[in-house]
């Protein structure tokens, strides 16, 4: 988590700073461009004309240190798992990931018989929001991030109940 | 200065990098910006291809087919039920092949401009990819009413196709290639004969024809050599041989043949005619065949094998398929031109500044999903 | 030139080298001997009525009882084919590299050592090319057991008795 997280207890101010940050982080969620297989070309769709994702603040950028979200668009190899995880480690704080596609959810198509293919990116990396589909249309996607709007904007810095 | 010391310097270039087109790691060793080697890596998406193939039957391969080259999947299916025709001997009804011929024609127009757009990203030009996008999405509704998908499509079946064009269809494809064409004069204005674009790519990485030939490179790259070469011309299939076309070969009008700029070139030329054979395809198109009738229930081929190649996109994609009786195959190994087209990156990468290395990489059009497998 | 004819010349040329000729099926074929694959694929480069100048795919088959490396061979300017076969032992699978006479054979060898564990002699860079380098055993063999485990990543996610 980042550096304000669970520092502080729930009051009036919290709600409202609470309020301001989250608007501010889902309003620019910015995704590392980093595209694996086919869905990536979806992905690339849903940022061109016809879909255009920079109305909902989301523009990619090339770097992890300057992303917010990364989207594991395609299938997760052995080989490549490492470097997703590195990724992902670089990243800033808060970091979010959305699996695109059945292959980064559970290995997809390559299930049963894919030797050299990893049955879901979530064993190695937290996922947030998993949009399913082979490959996903670019409308599930913009679902997906919608998803993940919902998701931040109930989120508190506030000190949790269980920490 | 003479105590000052000078050492070569090994840079990582991907898998994670917004100029390899999915997740290819070039160790390049530079002296300063002057790469002096490149080591390639490949295999981050290597899916098991060739695995599924032996353990799945011939008809439940399509799909994985598919997924090899996203970017070009019905020349893929194409491809694949030919050789698997071939192997099967069986004949095939006339207006199937002319569906067939449509659909791969139009996917390699939907191919290229997906290279050319990402060519100008590579190069500094984001604006190109937001142009050659909206035509792409007007070939994708055009698979979407035929098809049900945007990308993969399962749709070219070994005896036949999936479904039979739907009621409009021809109409939509005529408007869309006469809205297409006048396109094309856009690209040239926008981004073709583009002062920066043509520093950037002409006379840039020049790969001569022996080298061309010697590294197995094929399809655009090769012609763009000045190479005259091409499969639906030269070893005609399906109903090539039917249409009036030109096999484009580059012939070096800005900078010298065989650079980035001609290998760029070839391919707005090339939509060109794939838009007219689209054209005359619909034309000719027969009327009212079942389109599913020679579809084989149970495909068994005799033992056997087959090596056949076709033009996909980005160059000749073979199959070579070994049949031992049963319903799957014994051994199916993929050919796939963007394989080859890489491997002589170490060879002509060598000695170019490290930008025009991604002038180089960009302009080879190179599909990872194709190259691991 | 038609392949039997091609299998003609390499028999006047070669003839110790020859070990059977199948000209039935769809596509014929010539088993070439392990030891001299390299010379005659040079010849069939360098003469000038055959100038093969492109290999088009080279594959490694196994066959439980043996291993066999095909060359698919093409030539740009008499536009004939030709394909060579070269059989090989299953226990210790070896013969010359053909990178030296094509550019193209480099990465095709690597891939069928990588999937079969075939060693090219006086190959400039046997390594795997498309698995990782600690990767154990070779997948395309028809023996290949899918281990359960790579780094500490399950391999194999299907529950007992799902198939």
């Amino acid at each position: 988590m980042g550096i304000i997280e669970n520092k502080f207890r729930d009051n009036v101010i919290i709600t409202s700073a609470d309020k301001f940050m989250n608007w501010a982080r889902l309003s620019s969620l910015w995704p590392i461009t980093f595209g694996i297989a086919c869905c990536a070309i979806e992905m690339m769709a849903t940022a061109a004309s016809r879909y255009d994702q920079d109305r909902l603040g989301i523009i990619p950028r090339p770097s992890p240190r300057q992303a917010d979200l990364m989207i594991v668009a395609g299938t997760v190899t052995f080989k490549m798992a490492s470097r997703i995880k590195r990724l992902y480690e670089q990243m800033p704080e808060p970091k979010y990931v959305i699996a695109m596609g059945c292959c980064a959810t559970s290995g997809g198509p390559y299930w049963q018989h894919g030797y050299h293919v990893m049955k879901g990116v979530d064993q190695v990396i937290p996922v947030d929001v998993y949009v399913p589909g082979c490959p996903p249309r670019p409308e599930s996607l913009l679902e997906g991030f919608i998803k993940l709007q919902d998701k931040i904007r109930r989120e508190s810095i506030a000190t949790t109940q269980a920490a | 200065m003479p105590d000052l010391k000078t050492e070569e310097m090994v840079v990582q270039m991907g898998p994670q990098h917004p100029a390899t087109h999915g997740v290819l790691r070039l160790e390049i060793t530079t002296d300063g910006e002057i790469v002096r080697k490149i080591n390639p890596h490949i295999g981050y998406l290597h899916r098991c291809f060739e695995k599924h193939c032996e353990e799945l039957n011939y008809h439940q391969i399509i799909p994985f087919v598919d997924r090899c080259d996203y970017l070009a999947a019905m020349n893929n299916e194409h491809g694949y039920v030919m050789a698997v025709e071939k192997l099967l001997d069986i004949e095939i009804p006339e207006r199937v092949e002319y569906i067939r011929v449509i659909m791969s024609e139009l996917n390699r127009i939907a191919s290229h401009l997906v290279a050319l757009g990402t060519y100008g990203l590579d190069i500094g030009a984001i604006t190109p990819f937001l142009f050659t996008f909206r035509d792409r999405e007007k070939i994708l509704d055009l698979f979407e009413m035929t098809s049900g998908a945007r990308l993969l499509y399962n749709y070219i079946w070994i005896g036949g196709v999936a479904f039979d064009l739907p009621n409009g269809f021809v109409e939509k494809c005529f408007e869309f290639i006469d809205y297409f064409l006048p396109k094309l004069k856009e690209y040239d204005d926008l981004l073709s004969y583009n002062k920066i674009f043509i520093k950037r790519t002409a006379e840039v990485a020049i790969i001569p024809p022996a080298v061309a030939i010697e590294w197995g490179i094929t399809g655009p790259n090769l012609r763009a050599s000045g190479v005259d070469w091409d499969l639906r011309r030269d070893e005609p299939y399906s109903i090539y041989d039917k249409f009036e076309w030109d096999v484009i070969v580059a012939d070096g009008r800005v900078g010298v043949l065989g650079d980035s700029w001609s290998r760029y070139y070839v391919r707005v030329l090339e939509m060109e005619q794939s838009a007219s054979i689209v054209k005359q395809a619909l034309e000719g198109l027969p009327s009212d065949e079942n389109v599913k009738s020679a579809v084989p229930k149970k495909v068994r081929p005799k033992e056997g094998s087959v090596f056949f190649r076709s033009e996909n996109p980005r160059g000749e994609l073979g199959y070579y398929i070994i049949s031992d009786g049963s319903d799957i195959p014994y051994r199916l190994k993929m050919r796939s031109p963007a394989f080859c087209n890489l491997s002589a990156i170490s060879d002509v990468g060598e000695g170019l500044l490290i930008s025009d290395l991604v002038s180089l990489l960009g302009s080879i059009d190179i599909v990872l999903g194709e190259i691991d497998r | 030139m038609e392949s039997s004819e091609v299998f003609k010349l390499i028999e006047s040329k070669y003839p110790d080298a020859l070990k059977s000729i199948d000209l039935e099926g769809i596509e014929q074929s010539v088993t070439i001997d392990v030891n001299s694959i390299a010379d005659v694929c040079n010849y069939l480069k360098t003469e000038s009525e055959l100038q093969f100048t492109s290999l088009m795919c080279l594959s490694g088959v196994d066959y439980e009882d043996k291993m066999e490396v095909v060359y698919h061979l093409h030539s740009l300017l008499h536009d004939h084919r030709v394909t060579l076969k070269v059989e090989l032992s299953r226990d210790n699978p070896k013969l010359p590299s053909v990178s030296g006479v094509w550019k193209a054979a480099n990465w095709h060898e690597r891939e069928a050592y990588d999937m079969y564990g075939i060693v090219f002699d006086d190959h400039p860079d046997l390594r795997r090319i498309l698995l990782p380098d600690d990767w154990e055993g070779f997948p395309l063999r028809k023996d290949y057991v899918v281990a359960e485990k790579y780094r500490g990543w399950t391999i194999r996610k299907i529950k007992e008795g799902f198939e």
